[in-house]
């Protein structure tokens, strides 16, 4: 656990470790009252800290090892999950997972990028990078579930579609745009949720929707901090201003009405508690589905349309 | 046979460098053959000698593509925002400011309406002079009323690509006129209108991810870097030296992602004979 304290969570994990070995002589009064003292002082210094992160910051945060992640939130709040495989042309991208999943009262499509835990699993998840055949299975269980009139739920988690040379021999890019054109066009609703990282393309290939949800400590941009860094100024070493610069936390989006809402994390970040994260967001879910379901499909088409043509910033 | 013959076959390279008058002569980034600008310009900006399609911007694909004074430029003088307020090394207002002041462009992208042997089309052309041709607010905008007019009016939609991908400076803004500018042709495509595009040197990053790959018929000119993640990024990703011609036009149509490799001076008439089939 000790390897994962990222460097401004360590005042609080030296505090809360504290806490745990005087736990063990909670017997004696006089350390009981220690303790609720340094609980006390605990939560402020997490309120202090989780309310002024730098971006930079909230960028460690959307890519903490320990944060849930796609399939953790199927399992943590849908039933019945059928996970479906393949892009029907020649492969299953393990990069990206889908299927079937019951939301209390809604059954829906529910699709993600997956990462992986540990080295085994990201090699096996290619950590979270899809390749054309993942965006081509996405699109292939959207299609289904327009076939069957079920809402879509996307889970976006990656560092960037994955730049391989497969991947460009296969046609990365035409995958990508194909789904951006082909979910512009879904007669059913579509939300998005970024859950950690939302790296350009990769991230928006499937990332065309009716509402666009944030979970409050992700990121989402057209580059990562680190490339942009390396481009702008020729070094790797700037992606702290990088981050500044590219304003990529749910905040900023927000305040650009790119994004419609965010969903609070507990306090520490969703890593610190994933049940509490996952029964906010589906909550968030929910309510979005609610309005969504009543809405005629050309209404719906016609409104995802304007959405996107409002973005954008320019003078004439 | 022979007494012609160069009895050196390497030249010094103190030799080659000729004193080249500014802007009249132009060395072939392929094969170094020496052209005279006005040359070049009637071969439209082709090597006479090895068929390297240099790089020509926005101006130079209207006069090549379109009917002599057919074409009608539309939102000329839309400007890009600075929403974030965008810093790295320089400004970014100072940026798009120098380079408005150095290429005489406003923006990356060019549209407008016009014909093509008598075909009226809505018209779109990048131009890599601007900021590496990278798309960003204004780039989306005006793609996206290019392919509203082509809608509105039952017109083909024409777009030429040549970009570095997405513009950093807009960050997010940027990535979603990749959404903006597709969905728009998904609804050119709903009313059974055609879209061509048209790849150049280079096409990568989001330009490609979105418009660009989405023609009814892709056509590129040869030998044009055509591609999602640039070279070098992939090269640092496998570890390993890249295939010859990779990512190139003609290893793009090997893999099934481009219909026609056409040479710029036949474009106009392909592309022209392609559309009378799409009506």
């Amino acid at each position: 656990m000790a390897g994962n304290v990222l460097d401004f969570e360590k005042p609080i994990a030296d505090l809360e470790s504290k806490i745990s070995e005087m736990k063990k002589y909670e017997d004696n009064l006089d350390i009981k009252e220690e303790i609720s003292r340094l609980e006390e002082k605990v939560f402020k210094l997490k309120q202090n800290i989780y309310n002024d992160l730098t971006r930079w910051q909230r960028v460690q945060l959307a890519r903490h090892p320990e944060r849930p992640y796609t399939l953790d939130y199927i399992f943590m709040m849908t039933k019945d999950f059928v996970e479906l495989h393949g892009d029907r042309l020649y492969r299953d991208d393990k990069a990206i997972v889908g299927g079937f999943a019951t939301l209390d009262e809604y059954k829906v499509m529910i699709i993600g990028q997956q990462k992986g835990r540990d080295t085994k699993s990201n090699l096996y998840r290619n950590f979270g990078m899809a390749n054309p055949e993942g965006y081509r299975k996405a699109l292939r269980l959207m299609k289904l579930a327009e076939k069957f009139n079920k809402p879509i739920i996307t889970l976006i988690d990656t560092p960037g579609a994955y730049p391989g040379l497969e991947a460009e021999q296969n046609g990365q890019a035409e995958a990508i745009a194909r789904n951006l054109f082909e979910m512009s066009l879904l007669k059913v609703p579509v939300i998005v949720v970024i859950i950690g990282e939302g790296a350009s393309g990769g991230a928006l290939g499937i990332g065309v929707g009716d509402r666009i949800l944030m979970l409050e400590n992700t990121w989402y941009s057209v580059i990562s901090p680190e490339s942009c860094s390396s481009i702008l100024w020729r070094s790797w070493e700037y992606k702290e201003q990088a981050a500044e610069a590219l304003k990529l936390t749910a905040k900023d989006l927000l305040e650009f009405r790119l994004i419609d809402r965010i969903v609070p994390e507990p306090l520490g970040g969703a890593h610190k508690d994933h049940k509490t994260t996952a029964e906010t967001l589906k909550q968030v879910l929910k309510e979005e589905l609610a309005g969504l379901v009543k809405l005629k499909s050309d209404k719906l088409v016609q409104s995802r349309l304007e959405k996107f043509s409002r973005m954008g910033v320019y003078e004439e | 046979m022979g007494w012609f013959k160069r009895s050196k076959q390497k030249i010094s390279p103190e030799s080659q460098k000729r004193d080249i008058p500014d802007g009249q002569w132009v060395k072939c980034n392929d094969c170094g053959e020496i052209i005279h600008n006005k040359q070049l310009e009637i071969n439209l900006w082709v090597c006479h000698k090895c068929n390297y399609h240099f790089r020509i911007g926005a101006d130079e694909y209207v006069s090549i593509l379109m009917d002599d004074n057919s074409f009608k430029e539309t939102d000329k003088k839309m400007k890009s925002g600075d929403p974030l307020v965008f810093e790295d090394t320089k400004k970014y207002k100072d940026r798009i400011n120098s380079t408005i002041k150095k290429s005489g462009l406003y923006d990356a992208v060019k549209t407008g309406t016009g014909k093509i042997n008598g075909i009226k089309v809505s018209f779109a052309c990048m131009d890599f002079r601007f900021i590496g041709g990278s798309m960003g607010s204004v780039v989306g905008e005006k793609i996206a009323r290019a392919i509203d007019r082509a809608y509105n009016n039952r017109m083909p939609m024409v777009i030429v690509s040549q970009s570095g991908g997405a513009r950093m400076m807009e960050a997010a803004f940027s990535l979603m006129q990749m959404a903006k500018t597709s969905s728009r042709l998904a609804r050119l495509s709903e009313a059974k209108l055609p879209y061509i595009s048209i790849l150049t040197d280079p096409t990568t990053g989001g330009t490609t991810a979105s418009y660009a790959m989405l023609g009814d018929v892709n056509i590129a000119e040869p030998n044009a870097l055509i591609g999602f993640a640039g070279p070098r990024v992939i090269k640092e990703t496998i570890g390993k030296d890249l295939p010859e011609g990779f990512q190139r036009s003609e290893f793009l149509q090997e893999h099934g992602f481009i219909d026609i490799i056409s040479e710029r001076k036949d474009l106009k008439n392909k592309l022209a004979q392609v559309l009378t089939y799409m009506s």
